[in-house]
């Protein structure tokens, strides 16, 4: 047997995604102009699917930050943090971290995904007990993995099921941690978080929340969906990431807990991989200085999402629940998520095509992530060029016969 | 307590109906049917008809339990296992 055999199936999926059009895993962008903008395929297209939240990847003040960063410190800081890899400025932003949410402290990881794989992972140790909820993103599901806890998933946004498998533990020993997430990155959802915090203060467990597609965006100071349902007091570990509304790489891990720096020495994805570069570190800096000051960003895209969203619902689409900076548009199968992806980008217009297992449910999706920094005139052209590719493939005459059809006697 | 009046068989019989209804119409399944292979299930959705089990039989099924488990035989012994660690 091959090697390679074992990913039979994903060759032949790819193979099959090949037969619509273009390989979602090798779309190369062949410039990137603005936080809306790149070239594909020699041609403009609108960018509506890169996470770019606040549109902060071209700001003046963290481009100018990181350049001078570079000249100043170097292209890299060629060590972990625990020997050669720690720099002013990554205690700087781990003191900034925690200020901004008022936690005592912080700790800034290589990527958001280490962020996740190492905090969970490191906390939840044997006889302990990791309740994620089921629609997590891969990074929760890994920490798993490398976790030595029992994990026990729960159903997604179910407080009361998360209850029920927690009563299900009683009389086992070890620690109760439950993680979920601010806002789901597929359908665009938010926890109900409120609920799940009760449920934790019930049970005596401990509560990590992902904010990666929340900062900035919810709360009135931007800390995510914890500041918005009021919680704040009861997440004992928030996590998030630099590479969304912060615009570059990393991720993070703030807390209130008094013991949590000594996380430094046992998680071993904080500690043996190599640390930011100063330049990252210092744009980083400077966007969350600038979210801290300044809650138009935050305002703009979600005025944005609720034009997009409203947009494609009058339209007729079937959408995730809630406008939020992510708007999932659910297609009746596979093969027409496939071909309406490559229709758009034909127009001009780039989102995420997501599949199962990637996406809740095995729905197949077609994934925008709206900016602060896209214009309205953009938003509306999406919703128009969007409508025109649902027609043509009769996404709509479906939806719109079926509705009907429901109606009829 | 659902413990106390199962046996082998039913456990076994219970997880073919409840995977029935996550697999397509016309697919057969027997005790020897590898869960994860020639169901047409992905990663997820075998997770999920872990999480029925789980409220079937009123046990925690962890997710490393999970991966060791490869026929429908195997998953009920593991699942016996399980309510009478309960129990």
């Amino acid at each position: 047997m091959s090697l390679f055999s074992k990913f039979d199936q994903i060759r032949a999926g790819i193979d099959s995604l090949l037969a619509s059009g273009r390989n979602p895993f090798e779309v190369r962008f062949e410039r990137v102009l603005s936080p809306t903008e790149a070239v594909l395929e020699g041609r403009p297209i609108l960018l509506l699917g890169t996470n770019n939240y606040l549109g902060l990847t071209f700001d003046a003040a963290c481009v100018e930050a990181s350049t001078r960063a570079v000249r100043d410190a170097g292209t890299g800081t060629t060590g972990s943090r625990i020997a050669n890899g720690t720099y002013s400025g990554h205690d700087m932003l781990e003191r900034r971290i925690a200020e901004f949410y008022g936690r005592r402290s912080a700790m800034i990881f290589s990527t958001g995904y280490q962020a996740n794989l190492g905090l969970i992972s490191t906390l939840a140790g044997r006889d302990d007990h990791l309740l994620i909820d089921a629609d997590s993103h891969a990074s929760i599901y890994d920490a798993s993995k490398l976790s030595t806890a029992e994990v026990i998933r729960f159903r997604h946004n179910d407080p009361q099921d998360l209850a029920h498998r927690l009563r299900r533990l009683k009389g086992r020993p070890g620690n109760r941690i439950i993680v979920t997430e601010g806002i789901y990155s597929m359908l665009g959802d938010t926890a109900p978080l409120r609920e799940i915090a009760a449920v934790k203060r019930e049970m005596g467990a401990w509560l990590i929340v992902d904010e990666a597609h929340s900062l900035g965006i919810l709360g009135a100071h931007g800390r995510g969906l914890c500041e918005a349902a009021g919680v704040e007091d009861d997440v004992d570990f928030v996590v998030g990431t630099f590479s969304k509304s912060l615009g570059a790489v990393g991720g993070f891990a703030t807390s209130n807990v008094p013991e949590f720096d000594l996380l430094r020495v046992v998680c071993r994805p904080y500690m043996f991989t190599a640390s930011l570069p100063p330049a990252v570190i210092a744009s980083v800096i400077a966007a969350l200085g600038r979210i801290s000051t300044d809650s138009s960003l935050g305002a703009r895209v979600l005025a944005n999402c609720r034009r997009l969203y409203a947009g494609l619902a009058q339209a007729g689409f079937e959408l995730g629940p809630e406008p939020n900076p992510i708007v999932a548009v659910k297609m009746p199968d596979r093969e027409t998520a496939t071909r309406f992806w490559n229709r758009l980008i034909d127009r001009g217009i780039y989102v995420n095509l997501a599949l199962p297992p990637a996406t809740p449910a095995s729905l197949s999706l077609i994934r925008s992530s709206i900016s602060s920094a896209h214009t309205e005139a953009q938003i509306d052209r999406a919703v128009a060029v969007m409508t025109a590719v649902g027609r043509e493939l009769g996404v709509l005459a479906r939806r719109a016969e079926r509705a009907a059809g429901a109606s009829a006697p | 307590v659902p413990g106390l009046s199962y046996n082998g068989n039913d456990i076994e019989a219970d997880i073919v109906e409840i995977l029935m209804r996550r697999v397509a119409p016309g697919v057969q399944v027997s005790p020897q049917t590898r869960i994860a292979r020639g169901l047409g299930l992905d990663s997820v959705a075998i997770l999920d008809f872990m999480m029925d089990l789980e409220d079937r039989f009123d046990i925690s099924i962890p997710l490393d339990r999970v991966a060791e488990v490869e026929t429908v035989a195997e998953l009920g012994r593991a699942v016996e296992a399980l309510m009478r660690a309960a129990d």
